[in-house]
């Protein structure tokens, strides 16, 4: 998106302290088709998950999804048709599960279908984009093919003399992220790492924000500090317990290995790869009627199961 | 002498390169388990940094990725993502640590793809943070299966730096890390000539010769003057390995 023109919108932003409560189905109609959306968390930490699946739910095209390391639900948007175009440093199912063999059919057959940078790269992208600058120096990538394929440009530092690359900012049209505890405002708490949610709050033009749980004001305001994402970033917020299931979300719950286990190895042995994409997001995807559903697929040994091994308390 | 696998012996030669009181980046497999062998054995106050905001974390049960709750567990910070990686351009990562389908004979690393990126043979997943721990880690340990395949005259596409053409290039370009110090397989180890930057054979591990490496070398292969032997990994080492991994998740034998 044109720099100055991300700069308007957010100047022209309700930022008002109000109650931004709405559904799952009703946020994720702020999101067009051919956005440009980044996602919260990574590879398979904090996973917006349940607003990846209304996504694909509601048939949204073409998007441009930016993802630090992307894992099985970049499959999903591709063979969806969500996904246009991924933006990442790293694209697979898994260290234990192989090379994305989804990814690889999308990016041998268009590979501007994935756009690769480091990890830092992108980072700074997101930082630029929240820091209301065009781009940003830095060091790391000089000298790469990563370098060449992003066409990015050198600078001589006028002080010191020091050969730095430009990273172009990013602001992406909208930025989907889930928190463990968020009020009705949108003041969102993340537990353990942030990721690149703090940076991608900022960059983006609109924030749909999910959360395990929403809680009173005076309850964020007892730990001020604990609040990484403040209210006039965020646009909507929906209530979502196990918002990131089948990956986890820290201190709730670990990833399903088990349950995602089961899609890697069935999409290896698949002799149909794309087929068994279709049949796993028709059975998860398409057919349960809401989130619960969805869940309720997996079964409450799973959710028990992730949980018991995944929380810690107190938070 | 015990028995052990390559990938036991190529781990324990990775925790035995680390010294006390770094600041390693580890990802999830060997690497890793290099990391908390060294600091169970001689680097007690060596502490792990994991990019999805891990700072010193007490790892119980061994993570499947360096990106999960597993990998951050009793964490003394859990910082952002970006911070993680800026440390390596601060200079406070001392090693980290490096894999990758293809490594050429200057160190450099491909992650991205075998042919060409505008027609891959085969599309790999990419960098993640590999380009950023090659370009500003303080020095960079490579560890590998050693196979021809791997080990190239010229990667098909440089995702992470390590001399780039040789020589003076890397400092020419203006990059802030050492580059990489040491190729550590399960046949030798492999460190760069100070002026060409090409990679040396400098040791060799017990029962395996000079000859072999070569042959599973895509390039030529110098040889150091003084090639050493390593020694054997020993009872004590091999003990504090194996209950790393007991369920042998990543200490499986044959290749890695």
């Amino acid at each position: 998106m044109d720099y100055r023109k991300a700069r308007q919108e957010i100047v022209e932003k309700n930022k008002g302290i109000r109650d931004k409560r709405t559904t799952l189905e009703e946020a994720v109609g702020m999101i067009n088709d051919k956005d440009h959306v980044a996602v919260g968390g990574l590879q398979y930490t904090r996973t917006p998950m349940g607003v990846l699946w209304e996504i694909i739910r509601q048939k949204k095209k073409e998007i441009t999804f930016y993802k630090p390391l992307m894992s099985f639900e970049g499959d999903w948007l591709f063979v969806s048709g969500a996904m246009g175009k991924a933006v990442t440093s790293w694209f697979s199912g898994g260290v234990t599960w192989g090379v994305s063999k989804i990814m690889r059919t999308f990016a041998e057959r268009d590979p501007d279908t994935f756009e690769e940078w480091s990890l830092l790269g992108l980072s700074l992208r997101f930082k630029a984009g929240a820091m209301g600058i065009p781009c940003i120096p830095t060091k790391t990538m000089l000298g790469s093919d990563l370098e060449k394929i992003r066409g990015l440009e050198r600078f001589t530092c006028p002080y010191s003399g020091e050969e730095l690359l430009l990273i172009p900012a990013v602001n992406p049209d909208v930025a989907i992220i889930h928190s463990q505890i968020a009020d009705k405002y949108g003041n969102a708490q993340i537990f353990g790492p942030p990721c690149l949610d703090i940076e991608t709050a900022k960059a983006a033009n609109r924030v749909i924000l999910t959360t395990e749980q929403i809680v009173d004001n005076e309850h964020i305001r007892d730990a001020p500090n604990s609040t990484n994402i403040p209210f006039f970033c965020v646009d909507a917020v929906v209530e979502l317990p196990f918002g990131c299931y089948p990956h986890e979300c820290y201190g709730r719950y670990e990833p399903a290995y088990e349950k995602l286990g089961e899609y890697g190895q069935g999409l290896l042995k698949a002799e149909d790869k794309i087929g068994f994409v279709r049949e796993y997001l028709d059975k998860y995807f398409y057919q349960p009627a809401d989130f619960e559903e969805y869940l309720e697929l997996f079964g409450v040994r799973s959710l028990l199961e992730t949980t018991r091994r995944g929380r810690i308390w107190p938070q | 002498m015990s028995n052990y696998n390559p990938a036991e012996l190529t781990v324990i030669m990775g925790s035995r390169a680390l010294q006390d009181g770094q600041l390693v980046f580890a990802g999830a497999g060997l690497p890793l388990l290099s990391a908390i062998h060294a600091q169970k054995m001689h680097a007690p106050s060596l502490s792990i940094l994991f990019e999805v905001g891990g700072v010193a974390p007490r790892i119980t049960s061994l993570p499947r990725s360096t990106n999960e709750a597993r990998s951050v567990r009793r964490s003394v910070a859990t910082p952002a993502t970006i911070d993680m990686m800026l440390y390596l351009q601060r200079g406070f990562v001392d090693v980290g640590f490096l894999g990758g389908a293809q490594i050429d004979r200057h160190g450099n690393i491909n992650s991205s793809c075998i042919g060409t990126l505008e027609k891959p043979k085969v599309r790999l997943p990419g960098s993640g943070g590999a380009n950023d721990i090659a370009s500003s880690a303080n020095r960079v340990f490579i560890i590998s299966y050693h196979e021809k395949r791997r080990f190239v005259e010229k990667v098909d596409f440089l995702t992470s730096p390590g001399f780039l053409e040789g020589g003076q290039a890397r400092e020419k370009t203006g990059l802030l890390g050492g580059g990489v110090e040491k190729v550590i397989t399960n046949l030798g180890i492999l460190e760069f000539d100070k002026k060409t930057r090409s990679m040396t054979l400098t040791a060799v591990h017990p029962g395996i010769t000079e000859d072999e490496v070569r042959e599973k070398t895509g390039f030529e292969l110098l040889v150091a003057e003084d090639l050493k032997t390593t020694t054997p990994p020993s009872d004590e080492e091999l003990h504090s390995l194996r209950a790393l991994d007991p369920e042998k998740r990543y200490l499986k034998a044959g290749d890695f």
